[in-house]
């Protein structure tokens, strides 16, 4: 009983860092039509930035918070009003965008991999922070964790109410379901789209920052990140918020599931679950 | 004057060829070692670019599967590089790799877009993380050994399968099986009405691609002489075609060529002095590419000679300067 209470928990925790980057991505690709494959690579910006701040400059990772989200979302901002605003101007279609943004940003991912390899070279860089154990329900986690998964679920549900309940967030939804239309009402589109990948790329930042808390974080760490949001997107639903929330958390259980049996194989169990995903039902679990 | 001068323009792009093709075959009486395998190391980058070139350009399906064909071909050369002779090694391996692609042709060429790209990626890091489990657990190494071959052969065999490569594209652009896939790529609804077996098509086309991707691999391999999941089934390897065409230009079949032989040069001069800086570059160039240059290098060329011309033409006095 305590070893499926460990794993449930453990499941939770890693479920609540997925959510965060997935719902990231949702943002980017949901709705600003950008597979960004560079996703993860924001993920290591945010987790080394914290680590600098806090090894050599002594700033509180959560108060890095302040300084990741911003920086992240500046960062997604521009790239998506230089970048992405041309080439969605430039492409006759969506499918071509789609395709064309998709190799654009394999581009960014070796642009910020290597920029950041330049400046923090590739070791393996971790800190000890909140490294507390605290007992629950019978089982021992790192406090660190416990906060991850806090701060996870509160940007979670603070982004939800924000997407249901103010006049921006329903210009994102109605951007997501038809950007022409939504243009149409008054809606501007460039800017929401901006916005989007930015808030994205906000996300991918803090998120870096939790798991720099949790784990050592290097500058290479950022693919598999990007994959495992890929997979958690395309198992919530393409362009759902809620989906990709769920999804994360989903994807947690299994992982930390599978890791109990053989941690070798969670990779590869996601790369079945994904490949089943896209064979059987490719909508996902909330899509339409 | 005029007919000499489209009869010259007729001959010219096969007497080049020609030349070209000569001077690679006799490449080994004269150049050094290095230059020898710094060449054979262009071909290569030829052959997963022509390869890549075969299925995606016409389709307009991004492929990131090469990694995974080109670490197939590397594994068949490791396992059976011992006992079995080179040639049928490398036939092997290509139709490993086939067998490969055409499994997962028909299971995922239905999917659109992006799903396909990231499908395939997500396809190299799971054969990857499938051999490394399966090396750890049941045979309890980590990597192999390949048999060493000379040089001299590597780049023969590397120079053959690019030969039959080219021929093989050439001849399914002239076909009408190479008409039905330009058509699947301009619009595949209209090409099922018109009675074309789209699946089938597309399926036959990838199988095709991967044994020369395969192929690739199994000679690469001796070179490399030891192995492992990490360096067969490297992502680079799927990356630098996708890059080496878009920047050479896919409207032509000199232009993903073009595009390899910059980008592999570039890539043995630069790579282990400046890594970050090269890979930096890589990245700038792709975004450039994606963002600039619709038609790559050879559109650009070609854009910069429409130029040149009009700009003569409302010059004339420039043009008989010498008469």
């Amino acid at each position: 009983m305590t070893i499926i209470l460990d794993v449930v928990i453990s499941g939770l925790l890693l479920g609540g860092l997925y959510a965060l980057i997935a719902m990231g991505l949702s943002l980017q690709y949901g709705v600003a039509r950008v597979l960004n494959i560079a996703h993860g690579e924001f993920i290591m910006l945010g987790g080394l930035t914290t680590w600098t701040l806090y090894t050599a400059l002594g700033i509180n990772p959560l108060i890095s918070l302040a300084v990741c989200g911003p920086m992240s979302f500046v960062l997604g901002f521009i790239i998506h009003r230089t970048l992405f605003k041309r080439l969605l101007a430039t492409s006759a279609s969506a499918g071509i965008f789609e395709s064309k943004s998709m190799l654009a940003s394999f581009g960014l991912l070796f642009i910020i991999q290597n920029v950041a390899s330049i400046i923090w070279e590739t070791d393996l860089r971790g800190y000890s922070y909140l490294a507390v154990p605290v007992r629950l329900v019978g089982t021992v986690f790192g406090l660190n964790r416990l906060v991850t998964l806090g701060c996870a679920l509160v940007i979670g549900v603070a982004f939800y109410l924000f997407i249901s309940y103010t006049r921006l967030g329903k210009a994102i939804r109605a951007a997501a379901q038809d950007p022409v239309t939504a243009g149409l009402m008054g809606v501007n589109i460039d800017n929401v789209l901006a916005l989007c990948f930015g808030f994205g790329a906000a996300m991918a930042g803090v998120a870096g920052m939790l798991i720099s808390m949790c784990y050592p974080v290097h500058v290479a760490m950022g693919f598999e990140y990007a994959i495992i949001a890929i997979i958690v997107v395309v198992l919530g639903g393409l362009g759902s918020i809620r989906g990709s929330f769920i999804g994360g958390f989903v994807l947690g259980i299994i992982g930390s599931v599978v890791t109990y049996i053989d941690a070798s194989l969670s990779l590869i169990a996601y790369y079945l679950i994904f490949i089943l995903l896209l064979l059987v039902r490719p909508k996902g679990i909330m899509g339409r | 004057m005029s007919t000499i001068a489209v009869g010259l323009r007729k001959a010219w792009t096969p007497g080049l060829l020609l030349i070209i093709l000569v001077l690679l075959a006799t490449l080994s009486l004269y150049a050094s070692a290095y230059t020898l395998i710094l060449v054979a190391s262009i071909l290569m980058y030829i052959v997963l670019t022509m390869s890549w070139v075969i299925f995606s350009a016409p389709t307009g399906y991004i492929s990131m599967a090469p990694a995974a064909f080109f670490g197939v071909g590397i594994y068949t050369s490791a396992i059976l590089g011992m006992t079995v002779p080179l040639p049928l090694v490398i036939c092997i391996a290509g139709l490993a790799s086939s067998c490969l692609a055409l499994v997962v042709g028909a299971l995922t060429l239905r999917l659109k877009g992006p799903y396909f790209a990231i499908f395939t990626l997500g396809l190299v890091e799971l054969i990857k993380h499938l051999v490394l489990w399966y090396e750890a657990n049941v045979t309890g190494t980590r990597g192999r050994f390949v048999i060493v071959v000379d040089n001299t052969i590597i780049y023969y065999v590397m120079l053959a399968i690019l030969v039959v490569l080219l021929l093989t594209t050439y001849l399914i652009r002239r076909s009408k099986f190479g008409l039905a896939l330009q058509s699947i790529g301009q619009d595949e609804d209209a090409a099922a009405h018109c009675g074309i077996n789209v699946t089938l098509v597309k399926v036959v086309t990838f199988g095709i691609s991967a044994i020369f991707t395969g192929a690739a691999g199994a000679i690469w391999a001796t070179r490399l002489t030891y192995i492992d999941p990490y360096i067969a089934f490297d992502t680079q390897f799927s990356f630098m075609p996708v890059l080496m065409a878009i920047f050479g230009g896919m409207g032509q079949l000199y232009g993903p060529v073009l595009g390899a032989v910059v980008f592999a040069y570039m890539e043995e001069t630069l790579i282990t002095k400046f890594p970050y800086y090269y890979m930096l570059v890589f990245g700038i160039i792709l975004v450039v590419s994606v963002l600039y240059l619709p038609d790559g290098l050879v559109g650009l060329v070609q854009r910069l000679w429409q130029w040149t011309q009009k700009w003569r033409k409302r010059s004339p006095g420039g043009d008989h300067a010498n008469t």
